[in-house]
């Protein structure tokens, strides 16, 4: 990918960011960034995955079980954040009416869907030993669920819609409104006494669980971190190239000319 | 003001004028509830404790039903365009429409339940929670299914799409809603739900309007 046709990003030390906001630009930096955030992934998730199982403690209340949280916890912070990034990348396209906006925000749809379906599954399979049930209809579990079912309907209207300007400004919509759900979700453990317990990291007292644990935690959301963004840009590098495909610049790429 | 009622006019004109649409969904309505009594058994304990909830999800599907019509037609023959141009603003002929469909599809509903309440072995004073809450409840339903109607204009298989994009949107109505006759039923307060469905209907109406406005411009385009 280093005989793109754009002198402009080559030689210039100095990054000008509303010039990566250009598909043509954006598409050779996201292919350099792609390695190095898998790489980042596999040297978090190694990590993280070690501190999880061979260093961090037995939980004295919950057992073996509890290591799932070095999975759950994490997938559900991404699903829910990665739904406000879509939404910001969706209002900004709908704003500025920018193409590479709307084509992060359908990049990042299934990856979010992907993380809120695994942030249900896992969540199963903690429910089963700790509280005898695979699910309940507690108040966060629903509203991951209407999570993965937002996350679906906006990949639904956009696969619908064939007009590709419409099918984005549609889904902007979409995503905007359903960001209502965000903090229903992430308070919810707050605002009702349900079963799900509350949340054992926060950012302003200190945490409620064993030092190694929290590292582990972390390291597994730095990995998890990573594994979105190199999958977000391998994404977004295949919709320019469906999006862009007849123009120049892409009929020059050494992938396409093969 | 008067484009507003203008247009609610109109379109409470157009659906006399093509009456079985709308007495379809009301007979869905009454169907589907009536399904439950037979399928479930004829246990009068247990019909009172899921009539609140089947007679929600009933009033959820119907309006959903009518949906289609809000802009559809009028998407078809030109006439939205038409309205796009017109001086008045859109916000305002968009909330005329969803008035217009709260009238012919939450209304009705609103009225049907204590009869289809009564086949459920349900107390005067059930009957009168699940009217108020449908009261407060089915015009969110009619504002929230506005920008599905909107968004899903001239798209293949729009109708299942929009409730794939709707329903989702109507479960916290469902659960104050159908919550609300539960915990009347069993004696506890019920003001707490009411006040949920009251700021969900003033939210809804105080943004929605622009939200569906925004979405039947982006299909007009």
């Amino acid at each position: 990918m280093n005989s793109v046709n754009n002198p402009s990003f080559s030689n210039n030390r100095l990054i000008n960011w509303f010039k990566l906001s250009s598909p043509s630009t954006f598409y050779p930096v996201a292919g350099k960034l792609i390695p190095i955030f898998w790489l980042l992934t596999a040297v978090f998730g190694v990590a993280g995955l070690w501190v999880s199982f061979f260093v961090a403690p037995v939980d004295a209340v919950q057992g073996q079980g509890y290591r799932i949280i070095f999975i759950h916890v994490p997938a559900s912070w991404m699903s829910m954040f990665i739904y406000l990034v879509m939404a910001a990348w969706a209002g900004l396209g709908l704003i500025f009416n920018t193409r590479l906006s709307a084509m992060m925000a359908q990049a990042l749809a299934p990856i979010g869907a992907w993380m809120a379906f695994l942030s249900l599954w896992t969540g199963a399979f903690w429910g089963k030993p700790m509280w005898g049930t695979w699910w309940v209809w507690d108040a966060r579990l629903t509203s991951e669920l209407i999570l993965l079912f937002l996350y679906l309907g906006f990949i639904a209207l956009q696969a619908s819609i064939d007009n590709v300007r419409r099918a984005d400004k549609a889904g902007a919509i979409l995503a905007l409104v359903g960001v209502v759900n965000i903090p229903i979700i992430y308070f919810s453990v707050k605002w009702w006494n349900t079963l799900h317990q509350g949340a054992s990291v926060s950012l302003t007292k200190s945490p409620a669980m064993a030092q190694t644990m929290l590292w582990g935690m972390l390291l597994m959301a730095l990995c998890f971190w990573m594994y979105s963004i190199a999958v977000g840009l391998m994404r977004v590098r295949a919709i320019i190239l469906e999006r862009e495909a007849h123009t120049d610049w892409v009929r020059q790429l050494d992938e396409v000319k093969n | 003001m008067s484009a507003l009622f203008t247009i609610i006019h109109r379109d409470l004109l157009l659906v006399m004028r093509r009456k079985s649409e709308v007495l379809t969904a009301l007979f869905f309505f009454v169907v589907v509830t009536s399904l439950f009594p037979l399928g479930i058994g004829a246990d009068a304990t247990l019909l009172r404790k899921i009539a609140p909830g089947v007679l929600w999800v009933a009033a959820l599907l119907s309006t959903l039903l009518g949906l289609h019509r809000m802009f559809a037609a009028d998407y078809q023959d030109g006439a939205l365009e038409q309205l796009a141009l017109a001086p008045q603003s859109m916000v305002l002929l968009v909330t005329g429409k969803i008035i217009a469909h709260w009238l012919v599809c939450g209304l009705p509903l609103v009225l049907l339940a204590p009869l289809i309440g009564i086949q459920f072995d349900l107390d005067a004073n059930s009957l009168y929670v699940l009217m108020l809450t449908l009261l407060l409840g089915t015009p969110v339903l009619s504002l929230l299914g506005s920008i599905g109607a909107a968004l899903t204009l001239g798209v293949r298989g729009g109708s299942v799409l929009m409730s794939l994009l709707i329903l989702p949107l109507y479960i916290p109505v469902l659960i104050f809603g159908a919550g609300a006759v539960y915990a009347n039923s069993v004696g506890l307060d019920i003001s707490g739900h009411f006040s949920l469905l009251g700021a969900l209907l003033i939210l809804a109406l105080a943004f929605i309007p622009w939200v569906s406005a925004a979405a039947v411009k982006i299909a007009i385009e």
